[in-house]
């Protein structure tokens, strides 16, 4: 690799973030994929492996007595600390590292050259795995009203739409046009949700091309047929979702927002989420808040309250409830502007990089934490999603538009996330959730006031790395566990049952068939005493108290171990090189869990050692 | 003192009654000695004769009045009844803030009875006398007047330390409280140092709270003792007695650490006004570290402005944050907890035995004890052994349960010694809860329940100061006890934590500012909609209880089954 300037440098320190007092001792190699430092310590020669592709920044500090630090930041909010000895090691290793985490070219990204060993054909069904037609057809579309229509077949009117788009059947192929060449960008209004209970729907567009004056009458039109698609609707909510004055400030640059003087039966609404500069610079905020180091409860509430992120959130959330109360009032909305734009775009210009995606998982967390039971997922599957949008392991969130992924042929080069993530369900799932739960049956209605207060920092997701932080036992998976051992414990108990049938028949059936029965009685015994069920209840019952230990006695050590672990059996080799594993083993001994350096003199690594002993 | 004499009248109908979160309800209202009372009346919008709100006076924080008098028109006075005056729209609107955060709005029409039910709410709920209270007048049916009383004998305690060790002896040198009034008759002390070398400890102690053990940790045989502050006074008095019986405490050569809950400058300046510290010199073995602890009015005040903040619907979430930070709860709470954590890191890690005080030792003294002994010990976290907890190392040590909880976050009233230490406590151990979901026996809902109970209870348990005014007001004997009402099965159910699995190791929490959460629970408990998280816990409890179903099933029933089935037995003997 002609970037790597220096493959491996030994002697490197890793600190730990949380107390600088620890470090461990080990050799970095920078391969083409990854950074990797591996300790030196023998039991464990615990290893810590980071894509190039999550590193955020990179930063070399002043050089001290002790060497020369190297502070690399992730996009998955990990944070690392290195120390290499020797001053020229750590600037070629700067350099390289900063080659490597920009890479110029699609090809360079790790899904080109990830293999999970699948065959053709699984690549292909994991590519099927979400199809957007489908999620349509979910939805009761296409319709009278609505229909898939082609004009944008060779991306010829909008090229970061799709080929197939929903638009309203009155809507011409010319409406259409016309409607596209007064919008930035091209971007049109087509459908985004239909909900068949009301017929009301979301639409999205960009901005219009409107400036202060300027008119379309194609749009002007395809507005109304988007409001007309609804019969029961008299009018449509335009909701433009940048504050007022940027929109206002949009027209001198030819753009704007729809005059209401020009668009009959509309209504016009603003909702002020900030535009993408104001929320990196909140989110940059609030990590420095995160690496502050053993921080006063007063310098951790000022700092989050000072980044306005939970502001923002709370901002975005309003704005998606005020949207789904008007869709429930049976409205139509063509939903505003520029809200897709950063949705896949996030390579490239650091200045057009936005945390958008980020935003709208941690507004999923928020909703899933004042609805414990409405989602089928859980926490981790929002954290991994977030881990791999960064990550570029698979292709699903690479380049700006379908064109653009057609191009490069990412669907026959690369794998699918969701295929990955449906393998290992069983980790990403609920306990709580039940198709058949009131929770799950109807539209959530989030409390906005005066529970403003519910929205919390979201630890889990910012201080992802350091477990110590983290409930040590987890909920989730042991209730997982429980649902699992239920299960099973049914089946047993089927097998039994009908073990009992045979028997209570072989009774019946009296001597005449007993060689028959025997070996059937044998075979049974055989597959019920693998299940220690031939034993007395007394055994079974204490099978049955040894059970936790999968669960609650593990879960006394760090929750962080049960982390490890799910991602050793979750996940193939090539995830297990991901960051997710080694935070797992970095764990152990992360911090201590008597926490901040409120105590004295003491090894705390001591207490997860115990517990880990104690678990094994 | 005669209630009816507080009461100025005692029914008004077609009251309105309204609380957050709530539909409102229209009905009588009716005050006895000790309850309000609301049944809603027929072609009310609830069920006719229902009593719709059964609120105990006590719970009564604060009482804000204000009348409308709706119409200028005042009808002539001759013939005018009350009720005419009601007539021309005058009516009341009386709030009642609770002591357990809960905010109800009464709608009473006529100004006058708006008036005379507010204040005679205001007289029943400031009355002072604890043998007037409701828990000498609660009789239930289902509970007998002894039971739970003598649940946790200090003696059972001594002796599983007995078993272990012959250092330790329960002496009951305060059995008429003359020793030390804020002490319970027996207290566990070295078995080496006799009761005369006590007394005198004792008077160099504040209020005679001389050393006594607290917890001790079987893993090593460490103790955790807790007293109040030395009292070495501006002449740097000494105590022969004292430096005997904390250095019986450590061996040759062994160390200690006293962990003192106020700044080294505040314990400095106590020297003033007769306190102190241990000095070096006098106590060699020991090792002073001080852990500043905020009580008194400031923590009250921490408290009130929580309250406020939490209830400030107009706040904007950009500045919740910085109320939040400005009323520094979560700080006390980290800091309870840090020390709390030194304390059991002392005895379980350093292998030293550890002394606690800080000035009276009855109140940051006690929440570093009581919360050391949750963090180390498996046995203080199931539902009996944390009653357990509670009734040794708050009640019967002294926490003036009396004075610290007279009034809560709403009160108007002048501020007196009004402290929320033991609500600080809970919090703790709710952050506890919330970092080891499985290791604690019970759920937020006791938490809560105690919370409730510790400011306005049917309950005789939190009555009072101290075991000798308990004494004095027979509160054993005329009151039922807390612990017998929660312990009956299907009460108790509603307090346990469906995850619960032993865990019998020390669990160490997080104290980053990121571990420690807003205890929304209590603070938010009216204001936030609670059906979802309920709904959450139901799902867990199902959970739970399916696994355990056809476990019992087929463990007991079907597997005993099969093998009492005469098939069944061939079968396995073959």
């Amino acid at each position: 690799m002609e970037h790597i300037r220096m493959p491996k440098v030994e002697n490197v320190r890793l600190l730990d973030r949380v107390s600088s007092r620890k470090a461990a001792l080990g050799t970095l190699y920078l391969t083409a994929t990854h950074v990797i430092f591996v300790e030196n310590a023998s039991e464990t020669r615990k290893e810590t492996w980071v894509l190039h592709s999550q590193i955020s920044s990179i930063e070399k500090q002043a050089t001290t007595a002790t060497g020369c630090p190297l502070l690399i930041r992730c996009k998955n909010f990990q944070v690392i600390q290195l120390i290499i000895p020797q001053e020229r090691d750590c600037h070629d290793v700067y350099i390289s590292l900063i080659r490597l985490a920009r890479p110029v070219k699609y090809e360079e990204l790790y899904c080109f050259s990830f293999n999970p060993k699948l065959d053709k054909e699984e690549r292909e069904q994991g590519w099927k795995f979400v199809d957007l037609n489908e999620e349509y057809n979910r939805m009761g579309i296409p319709n009278d009203y609505w229909q898939i229509s082609d004009v944008n077949r060779d991306y010829g009117v909008c090229d970061s739409y799709p080929t197939e788009v929903y638009v309203p059947k009155s809507a011409t192929a010319h409406i259409i046009v016309g409607s596209s060449k007064f919008r930035s960008r091209r971007r049109f209004p087509a459908l985004s949700y239909y909900c068949k209970d009301n017929n009301a729907s979301i639409c999205r567009s960009s901005q219009p091309l409107s400036g202060f004056s300027a008119r379309c009458l194609e749009d002007e039109q395809m507005l109304q047929a988007i409001r007309k698609a609804n019969p029961g609707s008299d009018f449509l909510y335009v909701v433009d979702t940048r504050p007022k004055l940027n929109a206002m400030a949009n027209r001198a640059a030819g753009k704007g927002y729809e005059n209401e003087d020009n668009y009959s039966n509309i209504k016009f609404q603003f909702i002020g989420i900030e535009n993408i500069h104001v929320m990196r610079n909140s989110l940059q905020k609030m990590l420095e808040v995160c690496e502050l180091k053993s921080p006063s409860m007063s310098d951790f509430l000022w700092g989050l309250e000072n980044s306005g992120w939970l502001k923002h959130i709370k901002a975005i959330m309003d704005a998606g409830i005020f949207i789904a109360k008007v869709l429930i009032e049976k409205d139509w909305i063509s939903f505003g502007h520029k809200f897709n734009h950063r949705y896949g775009n996030l390579d490239g210009d650091p200045k057009e990089i936005s945390p958008v995606i980020d935003q709208f998982i941690e507004c999923v967390w928020q909703l899933m934490e004042q609805f414990p039971c409405a989602f089928e997922f859980n926490e981790r599957f929002l954290i991994h999603i977030q881990h791999h949008i960064y990550s570029c392991q698979f292709g699903n969130f690479l380049c700006n538009s379908q064109k653009e992924r057609r191009e490069l042929k990412i669907q026959e080069r690369t794998y699918s996330l969701w295929a990955h993530l449906w393998k290992n369900r069983a980790d990403y799932l609920n306990p709580l959730y039940r198709s058949n739960h009131s929770q799950t049956q109807r539209t959530l209605y989030p409390q906005m006031t005066p529970c403003n207060f519910l929205y919390k920092f979201w630890s889990g997701m910012y201080n992802r790395f350091e477990k110590g932080l983290h409930p040590r036992q987890s909920v989730t998976d042991y209730l997982m566990a429980v649902k699992e051992e239920t299960q099973q414990l049914e089946e047993e108990l089927e097998v039994l049952g009908e073990r009992l049938a045979n028997l209570q028949k072989m009774q019946l059936n009296g001597n005449k068939i007993q060689s028959k029965q025997q070996d059937r009685g044998k075979q049974l015994g055989l597959s019920a005493s693998t299940n220690s069920l031939a034993n007395t209840p007394q055994e079974y019952g204490s099978d049955l108290k040894s059970f936790p230990s999968r669960s609650p006695s593990q879960g006394d050590e760090d929750s962080a171990l049960i982390l490890t672990q799910d991602n050793l059996k979750s996940s193939d080799p090539d995830l297990s090189a991901n960051s997710d594993q080694e935070s797992g083993v970095e764990d152990l001994s992360c911090r201590s869990p008597s926490g901040g350096g409120c105590l004295p003199s003491e090894d705390s690594g001591k207490d997860s050692d115990e517990a880990v002993c104690l678990a094994v | 003192m005669e209630f009816s004499e507080l009461i100025k009248t005692a029914t008004v109908e077609s009251v309105l009654l309204a609380g957050t979160g709530l539909p409102a309800v229209r009905g009588t209202l009716c005050i006895t000695s000790h309850h309000l009372l609301l049944s809603s009346c027929p072609g009310g919008d609830g069920q006719p004769g229902t009593v719709e709100l059964w609120l105990l006076i006590r719970n009564v924080d604060a009482v804000e009045k204000r009348v409308q008098n709706l119409g200028w028109y005042q009808p002539p006075r001759t013939n005018g009844s009350p009720r005419d005056t009601r007539l021309a729209g005058s009516s009341g609107t009386i709030t009642l803030r609770c002591k357990d955060l809960k905010v109800l709005q009464l709608e009473i029409p006529g100004m006058e009875e708006c008036l005379n039910i507010a204040s005679s709410i205001e007289a029943l709920s400031s009355v002072d006398s604890v043998m007037m209270m409701y828990p000498f007048f609660y009789r239930p049916q289902d509970l007998r007047l002894e039971e739970g009383w003598h649940l946790f004998p200090l003696e059972q305690y001594f002796q599983k330390i007995a078993a272990q060790t012959n250092q330790w002896r329960l002496s009951d040198l305060n059995r008429d409280f003359t020793t030390c009034p804020t002490y319970p008759a027996g207290v566990i002390v070295p078995a080496a140092v006799s009761d005369d070398t006590l007394r005198r400890a004792a008077r160099f102690r504040q209020g005679g709270r001389f050393p006594v053990l607290s917890y001790y940790h079987p893993r090593n045989g460490t103790v955790m003792l807790r007293s109040s502050q030395p009292l070495t006074g501006p002449n740097r008095k000494r105590c022969p007695e004292d430096e005997v019986l904390l250095g019986t405490v450590l061996d040759e050569g062994e160390r200690g650490f006293i962990i003192d809950t106020r700044s080294a400058q505040a314990a400095k300046q106590a020297r003033m006004t007769g306190g102190g510290t241990e000095p070096k010199s006098s106590y060699p073995q020991w090792k002073r570290l001080h852990r500043p602890l905020e009580r008194g009015r400031p923590l009250q005040e921490s408290f009130i402005k929580l309250v406020e903040a939490c209830n400030d619907a107009s706040l904007s979430m950009d500045r919740w944050l910085s109320r939040l930070e400005s009323c520094r709860w979560l700080s006390h709470v980290k800091a309870a907890l840090s020390t709390a954590c030194l304390a059991a890191q002392c005895l379980d890690r350093e292998e030293a035995s550890v002394l606690v005080h800080g000035a009276e030792g009855t109140d940051t003294t006690l929440l570093v004890t009581a919360l050391a002994q949750v963090i180390l010990d498996p046995g203080c976290r199931t539902m009996v052994g944390f009653q357990g907890l509670l009734e040794r190392e708050w009640i019967e040590a002294g926490h003036p349960f009396h004075l610290r909880c007279a009034r809560s976050a709403y009160s108007h009233a002048r501020l007196k010694q009004e402290a929320p230490l033991f609500l600080l406590f809970l919090d703790c151990v709710w952050q506890l809860s919330r970092q080891f979901p499985f290791s604690l026996e019970f759920g937020e809902s006791l938490l809560l329940a105690l919370f409730d109970n510790a400011y306005a209870s049917d309950y005789g348990t939190f009555l009072c100061n101290n075991e000798k005014e308990r004494c004095l007001c027979k509160v054993k004997e005329n009151t039922h006890s807390l612990w017998a009402w929660l312990n009956q099965p299907e009460e108790k159910k509603k307090y346990l934590n469906p995850l619960y699995s032993h865990n019998p190791l020390v669990i160490w929490p997080s104290v980053e500012p990121q571990s420690i959460q807003l205890w929304q629970g209590l603070f938010f408990r009216w204001i936030r909609p609670s059906q979802y998280l309920e709904e959450a816990r139901a799902e867990m409890q199902r959970l739970v209880e399916a696994k355990e179903a056809p476990a019992k099933e087929s463990a007991g029933s079907r597997l005993s089954r099969s093998l009492s089935d005469p098939a069944a037995r061939t079968e396995n003997e073959r």
